[in-house]
């Protein structure tokens, strides 16, 4: 946790203006890489719904090569990981990271040069997937050539996160930093890995497989969920005023998932030609991921004990404890589909993608907008437009993203337990499976609305159409408020 | 804790242990062998064909993979004679597995179905051949001819005259899905755990 609360009023004004002086040190950046963030999260948006759509409909724009299901779906999927949910984890973890080493940002352009970097990487890697150069290699889609734009803007925000680490203040080294830390270094690693074994110099097939699902996999556990904890470890006790629970739970959830999770890749082809050792390790593994899990979502619950009421007033508080609540959701659904009796049925199935929304979206996408709520007024000094704005945002897409996960997850057992019975023709399948897809649409169509909800938020308040920073935005009118400071 | 190498060291060390096992190994263990001699003219027309096949997303509804009899239907539904293993994938140039069977499997297409004039058809136009299916038309790969034109070599007739004369992608897409035969060899038995009751 935080050193002590300086209770000495000089002390408290000191640190308050420290603060601020952090805060304005990464105004600049922080707008440029949530700006790209959030154009994004719309252009992925798009991307879904017509795969969506396309999926119940698949006459809908089908004479475009460009705009065919096996394009725009990969669009999809790289948009918002890389264009959008890496944009956001870097913003937000920088951001931490600064705060908790009390080290403003240095040399605030080449941050900007790395935005840049980023966008135009992801830029042209969407134009090469919708233009017909896809790599074909699940979430490694971009063309091989796009590589030296996302690996040299990664390696200068690299560069700053070290540095603030180098420059932190003395002391105690919170939870959160372990984390952003050991993520800054997983993911570059993690893709570079990938694209050397499988792009640039390709291994035999079957190994490609391999080294693909320890990366995709690795990119979730490695990369977004490390952001997203040390995300909820930060702010969940920011906005209560309370010190997080247990120290030594935090400490033994980051090893075991350090030791754990780097070992899951291969349950996302129980069944394939693999040799049974590797495909058990990675069983074992995904079943020792409930250790981690559980260590982090009792301490995150013994933190908010007492505290749940804050969750009728603070936007924040409402998305990362949504958050948090669907990664403890996610991790146990992940370690049962792991194993092998459950794996055969829902394994090639509509349940998977349901899967990967829980723990994509609502998780990672919820915790980070969580965190955009609490960091943007605070960075821009300006406060959020509209309490109603934010309502609608929330309520749409977490209704939307449990709908989702819902529809598919009952869908995709049906489906699997259909194709598990060889006497049910396989176009029979297929056909009742089109219901569960339509509300799927309907399900994106709200997630839609508060994504679109969320961008004019956003954007006012980046403009100045919105008031200057005083009094913050929040959803009702809270019965006790230990510090005005921290919503 | 409040030491930042310690904490640096430790989080190698299970990154690197994982990337041992998962990563290198398989990547030094699975090698295909070296091609003795230089590919066919049918060869480079399959390696178009999977680059079709690539760039168009065929994966993301097709898996190319076979289970074992006693762990799904796979074998019951026709799709191969045998569950696939490493070694069926030494020809294979890119990882090509898939996760979804929004479609069904892929793996031994080339055996199941060797009918070319089929598979244009599907292409073109999946109604025409599987009814309420949803994968989506392919006919950007295909020239349609209107009846009663000049005769074209090639041209697969349509029902109502029409004819579609297959692109060159069409072609070599064709040519790889008649390529996937990844049940060649040994017998079945021989990799099949016994039925467990």
């Amino acid at each position: 946790m935080n050193p002590p609360h300086p209770v000495d009023p000089i002390e408290i004004e000191r640190s308050r203006e420290q603060r601020v002086e952090i805060d304005l040190s990464l105004r600049g950046p922080i707008i440029h890489w949530l700006t790209g963030a959030v154009c994004w999260l719309l252009a992925g948006t798009v991307f879904a719904m017509l795969s969506s759509h396309k999926l119940t409909n698949p006459e809908f724009l089908a004479n475009s090569p460009s705009l065919t299901f096996g394009r725009v779906r990969p669009a999809h999927l790289d948009a918002v990981v890389y264009g959008w949910l890496s944009a956001g984890s870097i913003s937000v973890g920088l951001w931490i990271l600064a705060r908790l080493c009390r080290a403003p940002l240095r040399h605030a352009w080449s941050l900007h040069l790395a935005a840049v970097f980023w966008n135009v990487g992801n830029l042209l890697g969407i134009l090469g997937i919708l233009n017909g150069r896809s790599t074909s290699i699940e979430w490694l889609e971009y063309p091989g050539d796009t590589t030296p734009w996302l690996v040299l803007s990664f390696v200068i925000v690299m560069w700053h996160g070290v540095d603030m680490l180098r420059r932190r203040a003395p002391g105690h080294i919170y939870v959160s930093q372990w984390y952003l830390f050991a993520a800054l270094f997983w993911f570059p690693l993690l893709y570079l890995t990938a694209q050397t074994l499988i792009i640039w110099q390709p291994v035999s097939a079957i190994a490609q497989g391999a080294v693909n699902w320890w990366f995709a996999h690795n990119v979730l556990g490695l990369w977004f969920t490390p952001v997203g904890l040390a995300s909820a470890y930060y702010l969940i006790p920011k906005v209560i005023g309370q010190p997080i629970h247990s120290y030594y739970l935090s400490a033994v959830g980051f090893w075991s998932l350090a030791f754990f999770y780097a070992w899951n890749g291969m349950h996302h082809l129980v069944g394939g030609p693999y040799p049974a050792w590797m495909i058990s390790v990675s069983i074992a593994a995904s079943v020792m991921m409930v250790v981690p899990v559980v260590m982090v979502a009792i301490n995150h619950h013994l933190t908010m004990v007492g505290h749940f009421s804050a969750l009728r007033w603070s936007p924040t508080l409402r998305f990362v404890v949504f958050g948090a609540m669907s990664y403890t959701a996610v991790s146990l659904q992940g370690s049962l589909t792991a194993i092998r009796s459950v794996n055969r049925v829902v394994h090639f199935t509509h349940y998977t993608i349901g899967h990967s929304h829980l723990g994509m979206y609502a998780f990672a996408t919820m915790v980070l907008f969580g965190s955009i709520y609490y960091m943007l007024p605070r960075i821009v000094g300006r406060e959020w437009p509209s309490a109603f704005l934010i309502r609608l945002h929330f309520w749409c897409v977490a209704i939307g993203v449990i709908l989702y996960v819902v529809v598919l997850s009952v869908g995709g057992i049906q489906q699997g337990l259909s194709l598990q019975n060889a006497a049910i023709p396989f176009l029979d399948i297929v056909r009742k499976t089109i219901p569960y897809l339509y509300v799927r649409t309907g399900a994106g169509i709200l997630m839609t609305i508060g994504h679109i909800a969320f961008a004019i938020s956003f954007f006012r308040v980046v403009l100045g159409k919105t008031r200057p920073e005083g009094t913050p935005t929040l959803l009702a009118t809270p019965s006790h408020r230990p510090d005005l400071a921290s919503v | 804790m409040n030491r930042l190498p310690i904490i640096f060291v430790g989080f190698l060390l299970t990154f690197t242990f994982a990337w041992m096992g998962l990563a290198i190994t398989p990547s030094i263990h699975f090698r295909a062998p070296a091609p003795l001699t230089p590919p066919s003219a049918n060869e480079t027309l399959i390696d178009q064909g999977r680059g079709v096949y690539m760039q168009n997303g065929c994966i993301y509804c097709h898996s190319q993979q076979i289970s074992a009899r006693n762990f799904r239907s796979d074998q019951a539904r026709g799709w191969g004679r045998r569950r696939t293993i490493a070694s069926d994938y030494l020809n294979d140039k890119v990882d090509l597995f898939g996760t979804m069977r929004t479609g069904p499997d892929l793996a031994n297409i080339g055996s199941r179905n060797p009918s070319p004039q089929w598979h244009y058809l599907h292409l073109y136009d999946p109604q025409l051949t599987s009814k309420g299916s949803i994968m989506p038309p392919f006919r950007f790969l295909f020239q349609r001819h209107k009846a009663g034109g000049p005769p074209q070599v090639d041209a697969i007739p349509l029902e109502g005259g029409d004819g579609i004369v297959p692109t060159q992608k069409a072609r070599s897409l064709v040519a790889y899905l008649l390529s996937l035969r990844h049940d060649m060899g040994d017998p079945p038995e021989a990799f099949e755990a016994p039925d467990k009751p």
